[in-house]
């Protein structure tokens, strides 16, 4: 504990500047090269997620199967990580032997981290030791709206050290912290306290990611990057399920931050059906035809 | 107040019928429609291969709802097309004789026979699966019975005659087993297909279930007929070139291509069966073990 904790400063946030800045995106047209070459960047993106009450190994085995080769037969890279609960961490380790794949564990009692501190570290560490080389973590969110910031980053930091090696992911759940100044503050907190990543949402809870919300984060790694020379990555989670809406995100991502963030190093779609409706314009592109979700595997 | 002559009359902009809406065309072209005296009528959509996209999203969206409604709720529907339709036949009257070159008796008819056959598949949707299922004979102790299914997702080339009465006497039958339909509208007037979206939206027809597209027949063929979430096409009046276009690209993802030559005259008997709704059900047969 630092008895002298300050919240950083963070410049206020323009909400109707945000909000018109990230609607451009939209506009951005990406076709042809250009649109199979993001898409298969989205692919080698994405945390293929499942974070359900009724998840068995039989489905995280299989989704591990669909990360390896989410097109079967034909060439399609293969997905940054897999995300699931600490439970299913071993199921998903044995799958994934032997691969580049990623196994991220969301840990410290998602969604709600509603426990002790003790309670919330150990789960971390009992991810780690599953196997989880990636840590997804959530804030405390009742701390940060009742003004308690230094308990928030003290806590990121307890949660980074539970951690170890693993990279720390640290989720803002940005659908509840009502303002973008209230965004830019968690960013800038959790980027202090160690996160190697910030994420906007468990996914649990509407809205999740926007991309008024991505553009506040991304300016906050931005300017930390540009005082720092420090990289922080970004994680959208929830509400990202088209192909077409996660090129936008890749053209926020270029424009804002650039290139270096183009890669899974540093950026990440947390998401589960985004994947097939990727594939299914991947496939679009190759045969010319309008694919349909039927021919591809549940995810 | 200002006399009637003086004012400017609202002309209606016709869009397209979509998941229960009026959309735009994405593409935002159009075409213009002019009567039989080669005068102005009306802009409508020229429909796109996107939107052609967005409606089959739309219709497999509406499938299972649809297909999970009870053959007596779907006839009910139906039936309540007819009564919206009944309520409107003075402005159908209308429309064909001043825009679609309908003299009055023909126009009277092929309304009443809108009505009435709209009347008739609703009384199809609790029976057909009777008149078409069998329970069948079989050398071991099973109870053995075949029952027709929807196909899903049907595309519809709707005839290029009979604005209204055509389109009726072809999407009646492929919707009322359960299916979700496209139906692609290209014909001299084809504003009336969209007024008829207007019946059809105040029928109770959940939204989805019959999507409707003005435009060129011709560019959306080939889109349809490769687009691998539609399961069934039924092409009406085609040539030979569309008939060697649907066939190849429906042979890719399996479709059922039906051809239908159409009809002169679709007030004829001939133009309504129940036959019309085989091709676009599947025949599943159960074996149900027998007790003692």
């Amino acid at each position: 504990m630092s008895p002298d904790y300050r919240p950083p400063q963070v410049p206020p946030v323009d909400q109707v500047g945000v909000e018109e800045r990230a609607a451009k995106f939209a506009a951005r047209s990406i076709k042809r090269e250009s649109k199979v070459s993001g898409l298969e960047r989205i692919v080698s993106m994405i945390d293929l997620t499942t974070l359900e009450g009724n998840d068995t190994p039989g489905k995280v085995r299989m989704l591990c199967r669909k990360a390896r080769r989410p097109l079967g037969e034909r060439d399609c890279p293969s997905v940054a990580a897999i995300c699931v609960y600490p439970s299913m961490v071993p199921v998903a380790r044995e799958a994934l032997e032997g691969t580049d794949i990623h196994i991220a564990s969301v840990a410290s009692y998602f969604p709600s981290g509603q426990a002790s501190l003790d309670e919330r570290t150990d789960d971390i560490e009992d991810a780690v030791s599953a196997g989880a080389d990636e840590i997804d973590i959530v804030i405390n969110r009742g701390a940060f709206l009742s003004g308690d910031y230094e308990r928030v980053h003290d806590e990121i930091v307890a949660f980074k050290k539970a951690a170890g090696d693993a990279h720390l992911k640290v989720i803002l759940e940005t659908g509840e912290l009502e303002t973008f100044d209230n965004v830019r503050l968690a960013s800038q907190i959790a980027i202090e306290a160690g996160a190697d990543f910030i994420k906007t949402s468990t996914g649990k809870i509407k809205p999740a990611a926007t991309m008024p919300v991505v553009l506040v984060m991304l300016q906050t790694i931005r300017d930390h990057y540009l005082k720092t020379g420090e990289r922080i990555g970004m994680k959208p989670a929830g509400g990202i399920r088209t192909a077409k809406g996660a090129l936008k995100y890749l053209a926020m991502v270029k424009e804002t931050v650039g290139d270096p963030w183009l890669s899974p190093d540093l950026f990440r779609f947390g998401a589960s059906s985004l994947l097939n409706d990727v594939l299914m314009q991947l496939e679009k592109q190759r045969t010319g035809r309008y694919h349909s979700e039927r021919y591809l595997s549940i995810s | 107040m200002a006399s009637t002559s003086d004012r400017l009359s609202v002309y209606k902009t016709y869009k397209l019928y979509m998941d229960g809406g009026f959309p735009r065309t994405e593409s935002g072209r159009h075409l213009k429609i002019q009567d039989d005296q080669g005068q102005f009528v009306a802009n409508i959509c020229h429909a796109s291969r996107k939107d052609l996209r967005d409606a089959v999203v739309a219709a497999r969206e509406a499938l299972d709802g649809w297909s999970g409604r009870t053959a007596f709720n779907r006839g009910q529907i139906l039936h309540r097309m007819a009564e919206m339709l009944e309520g409107r036949r003075a402005d159908f009257i209308d429309m064909l004789t001043e825009q679609a070159g309908y003299d009055e008796n023909d126009a009277v008819a092929e309304v009443n026979c809108a009505v009435d056959r709209l009347i008739w598949y609703a009384g199809w949707t609790d029976k057909f699966e009777q008149v078409f299922g069998s329970t069948n004979p079989v050398a071991s102790k099973h109870f053995n019975f075949t029952l027709p299914e929807p196909t899903g997702v049907v595309t519809i080339f709707t005839p290029r005659n009979a604005p209204l009465l055509g389109f009726v006497s072809t999407v009646l039958p492929v919707i009322l087993s359960g299916n979700t339909t496209i139906a692609v509208v290209d014909n001299p007037a084809p504003q009336v297909a969209m007024e008829f979206a207007e019946v059809l939206n105040n029928s109770d027809l959940p939204g989805g279930v019959i999507n409707i597209l003005t435009g060129v027949r011709e560019e959306l063929l080939v889109h349809a007929g490769g687009h691998k979430d539609i399961d069934g096409i039924l092409s009406v009046g085609p040539d030979s070139e569309e008939r060697e276009t649907l066939g190849l690209e429906g042979a890719d993802s399996v479709k059922r291509v039906e051809f239908l030559e159409g009809h002169d005259d679709w007030t004829s008997d001939e133009a309504q069966s129940p036959y019309r709704i085989l091709p676009f059900v599947e025949f599943k047969t159960n074996w149900h073990p027998v007790g003692r």
